[in-house]
């Protein structure tokens, strides 16, 4: 069953823009991303939007949807009211490009930052012998499609620009929290994650969880244990009083 | 182009085209062999078509049955190719898998486990043995991690939303890339003796396809622009299982795991029809009976594969025939059912994305209801003719490795074959482009001004408004028909010389195209130049698919039904007739070449019943 659906699509650059209406053919099944494609195709052929795989595997076409950060891709017309307009704008947190493109270079700066995986002193040539169990707390993470609608949503650089140089956002401190859980590392970030990479910033308000497409539990399974184990690091009176000895991992 | 503009210049050792796996590994390989590398990448990084890969990568790790090892891999990978694959890079390719899998582990990737803490493996089509590490089924994002922060952390330069619309030379040997930032537009000149193609795919020229917007045969076409030739382009796989409805979603993979981990096809009638559709060639090593094929799963030993495993090309078909009959699904396909042979736990825990997908998509619970698939194209199995060890092409200097070079699969892939040869010939292509450029010396071939200014005007002439100002959204949905109607699963001649005489309209009216707006991120424009690459590969496909006058793997013609022992010795060559500029209505031709022979020891392996 084919109706016409109302688009209102956010066109323009660094320099200023709006919203610009699109009445496009929609049909039963379709997502957002079908309706900003058929714009795309019969109106707007130099509409810029990122996109790939179409399944919710690659994060490409993250955008802010009547307001809420969300995969186009995965959002289906069918939750909107009928006859309800469906707002498209870029994610706020990140520079236009133009139209829904932004400049999301701010994640691939931070993730070079990352200190590399490296294998632990005892088995430091793969084939590792690891458990399930233990490699499922890590692979969690490894579940992130890198959307970044955790960073846009995370109000600490949402709207503070201020806070971006001393900030990962939540995708990294994921990564962080995977690698200091993988079973076979050797590296201890805990430091730097709260010394350079702001873990103190977050007042785990939990709007990083709620956007993520993948379900990933950052809130509570990433960023709280990650800085129970920073605190055991930086103030345990022991390590205080006697001086640092321990290098193995917790 | 406005006579101001002056073009960035970068000078590299290696330049690699694509970051999927193949090029990341590639990329990782030269860096680390100490050619100065620079990766480009058309999306942003990590979005490469890897990603959505989910079954998992073939290697003979032996981890679940010790019996497994390379020369099984060997046979089993040449069998399903039908016997058409290049020995040479299929025994490579079986040798290395497993330590370029352990690499991946060292970099830090975390496959699922066995019970003894190895990786653990699955079944999967047309692998004897099961053999596929995995992470659930989202192994291509594991995969493409593990690659990308392996890249990052050993500082290769990075090149992210920049398209390559040309190739540059110095007399026969390549002298570097032309492209353009997606971004603003501008151009980008890029000196390198040593350019690594790792394009993926060309799937996009489809109407029904699991492929993205960036599988559009780039590297395909540069190679044949460039002088290289391509081989065996007939050989397209259409993967059984893509999603039918929504419409939104049709062609939308659904992952061959589904089957390894017992999951069965059923037409409307119920009946598990594959039993109907055992070739000749596999019937020793099939099971002919739904008890052994249920067995099988737990006791190999005493067993044969059930049906639906094996390998794509048999049971697309099979599907297509089904439908074709009328015992299809109401939405055009057949049904897959997992949900009444396994519990609703091991499926969400096996197949997670699948139970997403199908929830979220398409309102169906797969853990309670079959799903409703097809057949959606997938992959091509020809490219850029290479030498196996090196993965060099004819043309001095360029390189290609992963889906777009050709061979190692031969008229059909495996599944869990691609991710295992984006690493193991992606690694070979970096380490051997090292080497020549070392030997180059300071003998560097240098790309002519007048050759970057062609290739800026080529780039920039979908803003020259043709009489008939054509729409590029249109002339590529009317491709993706043509190709779709007719150059299919099965082809015919007279379809095939149809759709050459539409490509070749299509080719007119695309030079013809006129794009609005100015060079930002302009998707229009984009589509524009991508599309001169869709119809000069499409137009090889169609050649290679007239020229073979016979039925083998990926390609069946109605008009030869048969399996041909004299084509099975012959590979079909694609060439350029006269290499020239991004002209789109160039003359292909073709030509047969004698597919090489395996030395006594590894041909013993394929005979018989091992």
């Amino acid at each position: 069953m084919s109706y016409d659906l109302t688009l209102r699509i956010w066109r323009g650059d660094a320099d200023g823009g709006g919203l610009k209406e699109y009445v496009v053919p929609a049909e039963e099944g379709q997502v957002v991303l079908d309706a900003v494609h058929k714009a795309q195709a019969t109106q707007a052929n130099d509409l810029a939007v990122r996109w790939n795989c179409k399944a919710g595997k690659c994060g490409s076409c993250s955008a802010e949807v009547n307001g809420k950060p969300r995969l186009m891709c995965m959002t289906r017309l069918s939750i909107f009211a009928p006859g309800e307009a469906v707002t498209v704008t870029p994610l706020r947190t990140f520079p236009v490009i133009k139209d829904l493109v932004t400049d999301v270079s701010f994640n691939y700066q931070k993730a070079r930052q990352v200190p590399a995986f490296s294998p632990a002193p005892d088995q430091p040539v793969a084939p590792f012998t690891m458990y399930q169990p233990d490699v499922e707390r890590s692979q969690e993470f490894r579940k992130c499609i890198e959307c970044w609608l955790c960073q846009n949503t995370c109000h600490v650089i949402r709207d503070h620009e201020e806070n971006k140089p001393h900030f990962a956002g939540p995708r990294f401190f994921i990564r962080y929290a995977e690698l200091d859980m993988h079973p076979n590392d050797g590296v201890d970030r805990k430091r730097a994650l709260q010394e350079s990479q702001g873990l103190g910033y977050c007042n785990i308000t939990k709007c990083c969880t709620e956007v993520c497409p993948e379900h990933i539990k950052i809130t509570d399974n990433a960023i709280i244990p990650m800085k129970e184990r920073v605190v055991d690091v930086k103030y345990d009176p022991l390590v205080r009083f006697l001086g640092r000895r321990r290098t193995t991992k917790t | 182009m406005p006579a101001e503009e002056t073009f960035e210049h970068h000078s590299y050792d290696v330049v690699v085209i694509g970051a999927g796996g193949a090029g990341l590994r590639a990329a990782v390989a030269a860096h680390e062999a100490g050619a100065r590398t620079a990766l480009i990448c058309r999306s942003l990084l990590g979005k490469a078509h890897t990603v959505m890969a989910e079954g998992g990568i073939a290697a003979a790790l032996g981890n679940l049955w010790p019996e497994d090892n390379w020369k099984v891999h060997f046979r089993d990978t040449m069998r399903g190719g039908k016997l058409l694959n290049n020995w040479r890079m299929a025994e490579l390719h079986a040798k290395e898998a497993p330590e370029r899998v352990y690499e991946l582990e060292q970099w830090g990737a975390l496959f699922d486990r066995t019970p003894a803490g190895k990786i653990s493996q699955r079944d999967f089509g047309g692998h004897r043995y099961a053999r596929l590490a995995h992470v659930g089924d989202r192994t291509g994002l594991e995969m493409i991690r593990a690659l990308q922060q392996r890249a990052v952390s050993i500082g290769i330069d990075v090149f992210m939303e920049l398209t390559v619309t040309d190739l540059l030379k110095d007399g026969g040997r390549i002298a570097g890339a032309f492209g353009y930032w997606r971004e603003s537009g501008r151009f980008v000149v890029f000196e390198a003796p040593a350019v690594i193609l790792a394009t993926g795919g060309l799937g996009k020229s489809w109407k029904v396809t699991s492929n993205s917007w960036e599988c559009t045969g780039d590297g395909h076409a540069l190679a044949l622009r460039a002088g290289a030739a391509l081989l065996n382009m007939e050989f397209v796989q259409f993967h059984p299982t893509g999603m039918v409805w929504p419409l939104s979603v049709r062609g939308l993979l659904v992952t061959e795991s589904v089957r390894g981990d017992g999951g069965v096809l059923v037409n409307s009638d119920k009946r598990r029809f594959m039993f109907d559709y055992i070739p000749e060639f596999f019937k020793a090593e099939t099971a002919d009976s739904i008890e052994e094929a249920d067995r099988w799963y737990t006791d190999k030993a005493n067993n044969r594969r059930p049906p639906e495993l094996l390998p794509r090309d048999e049971v697309a078909r099979a599907i297509n025939s089904e439908i074709k009959a009328g015992r299809g699904s109401p939405h055009g396909g057949v049904f897959l059912d997992i949900a009444s042979r396994r519990t609703p736990e091991f499926i969400q825990r096996r197949l997670p994305s699948m139970y997403h997908q199908f929830k979220e998509l398409a309102d169906v619970d797969i853990t309670k209801e079959p799903m409703e698939i097809g057949p959606t194209c997938h992959y091509a199995m020809g490219g850029v003719e290479v030498d196996p060890d090196s993965q060099a092409s004819l043309v001095p200097g360029l390189f290609a490795a992963g889906e777009v070079g050709g061979g190692m699969h031969g008229a059909n892939r495996l599944g869990g074959n691609s991710l295992s040869d984006l690493i193991v010939f992606g690694k070979r292509a970096g380490d051997y482009a090292a080497g020549y450029v070392k030997e180059l010396g300071a003998a560097r071939p240098q790309a002519s001004q007048a050759d970057v200014a062609d290739a800026a005007e080529d780039a920039l002439s979908p803003f020259q408004a043709g009489p008939t100002r054509e729409n590029p959204y249109a002339i590529h949905q009317e491709l993706q028909e043509t190709m779709q109607d007719l150059v299919g699963i099965i082809r015919v001649e007279h379809e095939l010389r149809e759709a050459l005489d539409k490509i070749a309209a299509l080719s007119q009216r695309a030079a013809n195209v006129s794009v609005e707006g100015n060079r930002q991120y302009n998707p229009g424009w984009h589509l524009a130049l991508d599309l001169r690459n869709m119809l000069l590969v499409s137009q090889a496909v169609a050649i290679a698919a007239l020229e073979r006058q016979e039925s083998r793997g990926g390609h069946t013609r109605d008009d030869y039904p048969m399996t041909d022992p004299y084509w099975g010795g012959q590979n079909v060559v694609i060439e350029l007739a006269a290499p020239s500029g991004a002209d789109a209505g160039a003359t292909l031709s073709s030509r047969r070449q004698a597919l090489p022979k395996p030395p006594p020891e590894l041909a013993e392996l394929l005979e018989g019943d091992h």
